[in-house]
């Protein structure tokens, strides 16, 4: 077992916990990985006293439940000269992150509970919490699906086949409602790759100038639009269906429609898909290549609209590592995706909060409250008494730019490099732990 | 699920992007890897140097580049540009060595970057690149600091073969070649023909000439030119019907369908002939004293018949020979200005970072 977790105290904060609707000055306590009291300043001294707790500072600061990322590739195991899960927490650690649910496209596949546990062990040398989320189909190629059951036993939180959408209608609707009796929910990367094939940005006036083949809005409206109508015909259980790094105007609208219908949608939208367009894509930038790729202004836009009425259920990275030979190459061969993780917490306080206005709890809620709640992740994503000791601590007034020289990720494949962020991060304490301290 | 407040927030304009104003990398002077790269001063100093260099003596000529060196790297297939640079950098007295994929270590999975730097570990001062693959010279500059001439990459741009087209083009439109500017092709209509999608000759050529003041007509089916085509810059149009761009153009650019790049997509040819083929009697009809441009290689029969390729319009053999005295133009420039002495005039220099700094993005 592991050695127990010494004490915390959080003292003079701005405790800002979505869950339970606190923005105030509050201490709290933290003891045996959990959070033991949260009470008005100063008032939990004496028990912290009598734990010999450790005392943290955080006047100035503001204290919230660690975030959580529910969209992320690892690569172990198989791709170490990406990312190793132990770089990779670390990564997420210095983001504020304290939860990561790692996706099963790694070599092999991630479609057992043997690789599930194997990503949880501790010799994997993870500084926070790390889900599996295991494929939808074994080895992804949509065609026989994995045992949920069991894979849900193994701690698996999710399916997916992510990279490899599933695109037979039958073996969907089927994964749906193996799901739903597993109570598990099923993630869809929304893209018809029957009409992808070479494309390597979004279709338009941009990738016809540059030569290049285009993915069009209805390749991922399109199998939204499909997975949605089978989602209408699961009878006798509550299917759960995510859709992956929404992109699109037509999809989200897709998925605002069906929530009116009282289906159960959940979606996600990356920090690169509310901030840039498909001219960052420039003179053939690999690190602006990624899977949906960057969307013309007013699909951008609609993202964002999305995060600020709330159709968004919840920010996620994609954190994508790759290594610098697979992204210094021509565009078509470049790998697709970028890292995310130290760059998330950044860039949405400074466009939803410092840009929009958005309170601090709201960006919160997106980037870990709401996260998850979409997976079902039990004590996670609040600071209630009660639930795990994940932590951020962060200056919120903090501007500071991000180099991704400096990066805790294996892999420096970013385009967000230079960029001035907002907030940062001071403290992430992962059940009680210390995972990151700047 | 947890309650979702909607607010009625709407969307400022334009947030700003939390981005610092980061200086563009710098580039290796004489790379030209879009027309872009030029601004039109430039376009002019290069047809001039095009002209000096045709017609000096060919052995003073070849004391200009004595023994430097120039690599080809050719991923694809060539007949024209491959000879054309080859010529023009030895007819200035430079050494060339060729690199074909298909005899190289390239076909070893040795890298395009690791190409590059093996390339100029060798001494190349300059390389020459096609490539199959869109942007694929800019890694390529980026890896090896050395001025890239892009000799074709993929469906993006063949900047060298959009210069030769101009130079083809002035020598006939009577204006003088040196006095290129902003206003040389006023009242000039190109009508660009056949498959614009697969063509960087297409997208080279529509970037360049409007930025001299000419209209570009793209002309073809839907499969070949979808109607985003007309907006990757000014001054393009597209009409589908080929007899009213005929009728509308003193200049028609024909091009072949580029059946390696297709894809899967499946062109009706008789269909296509049909409606876009230049034949004898459409060209007498609707575009009697137009000059007839083609890139090569042609499809005799299929773009245009035997007749018309050989006919009194057809300009394709003295494209071939404008493409040597632009591709000596464009390797002199990209050597002189890498070893500082300058071919480029001040103006032109700062006509370009203008350029440079307004251009499309």
């Amino acid at each position: 077992m592991n050695p127990p977790v010494p004490s915390i105290l959080i003292r003079g904060g701005r405790l800002i916990d979505p869950a339970s609707g606190i923005d105030a000055e509050r201490d709290v306590l933290l003891r045996d990985g959990r959070v033991a009291a949260v009470e008005a300043p100063g008032k939990l001294k004496a028990a912290a006293k009598q734990d010999g707790a450790e005392i943290i500072e955080a006047g100035g600061l503001v204290v919230a439940p660690g975030l959580v990322d529910i969209h992320v590739h690892l690569r172990e195991p198989g791709q170490g000269y990406k990312e190793t899960i132990a770089t990779g927490t670390a990564a997420a650690a210095a983001g504020g992150f304290t939860s990561l649910c790692a996706m099963p496209n790694t070599v092999p596949v991630n479609d057992s509970p043997e690789t599930t546990r194997w990503m949880q062990s501790p010799e994997r040398g993870a500084v926070i919490r790390v889900f599996p989320i295991a494929s939808a189909t074994r080895g992804s190629m949509g065609e026989k699906l994995t045992e949920y059951g069991s894979l849900k036993a193994a701690g698996a939180v999710a399916v997916t086949d992510d990279g490899k959408p599933i695109l037979g209608d039958a073996i969907m609707h089927e994964a749906l409602i193996a799901a739903a009796r597993a109570g598990l929910p099923v993630i869809q990367h929304a893209e018809d790759t029957r009409i992808t094939g070479g494309c390597s940005m979004n279709a338009g006036a941009k990738a016809l100038r540059m030569g290049l083949r285009g993915m069009s809005v209805e390749a991922e409206s399109g199998l939204v639009e499909r997975d949605l109508r089978l989602l209408a015909n699961v009878n006798g259980v509550r299917a759960h269906l995510h859709v992956a790094h929404l992109s699109t105007k037509a999809a989200l609208e897709a998925v605002r429609k069906a929530r009116r219908n009282g289906l159960h949608v959940t979606c996600e939208v990356a920090p690169h898909h509310f901030l840039l367009t498909e001219e960052a894509v420039g003179d053939y930038n690999t690190n602006a290549k990624m899977n949906p790729p960057l969307r013309a202004q007013s699909d951008r836009d609609a993202m964002l609209q999305g995060i600020l009425d709330g159709v968004v259920d919840c920010i996620a990275t994609d954190h994508a590592p790759h290594a610098a030979h697979e992204k210094e190459q021509e565009f078509e061969r470049a790998p697709n995706g970028i890292t995310g993780l130290e760059t998330a917490l950044g860039l949405s306080l400074s466009l939803f909060h410092k840009a929009h206005r958005l309170p601090i709890v709201r960006v919160i809620n997106l980037l870990s409250t709401q996260p998850a709640n979409v997976l079902g992740l039990k004590g996670r994503g609040t600071l209630a008494v009660g639930s795990f000791a994940d932590v951020v601590i962060f200056d919120p007034n903090k501007e500071w730019i991000f180099r991704a020289s400096g990066s805790k990720s294996k892999s420096k494949n970013t385009p967000f490099d230079g960029w001035t962020m907002l907030g940062e991060v001071r403290c992430t304490i992962s059940e009680g732990r210390v995972a990151y301290r700047s | 699920m947890p309650q979702r407040k909607t607010t009625a927030e709407t969307l400022p304009p334009a947030t700003p992007q939390p981005a610092l104003p980061s200086p563009p990398p710098p580039r290796p002077r004489g790379s030209v890897i879009s027309v872009l790269d030029l601004s039109v001063p430039e376009v002019a100093s290069i047809l001039a140097l095009a002209t000096l260099l045709e017609h000096e003596a060919p052995l003073v000529r070849m004391h200009r580049l004595l023994k430097r060196r120039v690599a080809l790297l050719f991923y694809e297939s060539s007949t024209r540009t491959r000879t054309s640079f080859e010529l023009a950098a030895k007819s200035l007295g430079a050494d060339t060595a060729l690199i074909s994929s298909q005899s190289s270590s390239i076909e070893k999975g040795e890298s395009l970057k690791d190409t590059g730097i093996t390339l100029k570990a060798l001494g190349a001062e300059c390389i020459i690149l096609r490539h199959p693959s869109p942007g694929a010279p800019y890694p390529l500059e980026q890896a090896t600091g050395l001025p890239i001439l892009n000799g074709g990459d993929g469906t993006h741009e063949h900047p060298s073969q959009a210069l030769l087209d101009l130079r083809t083009m002035l020598a006939h439109l009577g204006s003088g070649q040196t006095e290129v500017s902003e206003t040389t092709l006023q009242g000039v209509t190109i009508a660009i023909v056949g498959d614009i999608l697969h063509s960087r000759v297409a997208r080279s050529n529509a970037l360049l000439l409007p930025r001299l003041g000419a209209q570009v007509i793209f002309c073809g089916p839907p499969a070949l030119l979808p109607d985003v085509a007309a907006q990757i810059g000014p001054g393009i149009s597209i009409e589908r019907d080929f007899e009213r761009a005929l009728a509308a153009s003193q200049v028609v650019m024909m091009l072949r369908i580029q059946v390696e790049r297709l894809a899967g997509m499946h062109i009706d040819l008789e269909d296509y002939k049909g409606r876009y083929q230049a034949n004898a009697e459409r060209m007498n009809k609707y575009a009697a004293q137009a000059l007839l441009l083609h890139p090569g290689p042609i499809i005799r029969g299929l773009e245009l018949t035997s007749e018309v390729a050989d006919g009194p319009q057809s300009l394709i053999a003295e494209q071939v020979r404008h493409g040597v005295a632009i591709r000596m133009a464009l390797v002199a420039r990209a050597l002189d200005q890498s070893t500082g002495s300058a071919v480029e005039t001040r103006a032109g220099k700062s006509a370009r970072k203008t350029a440079r700094k307004t251009r499309p993005a």
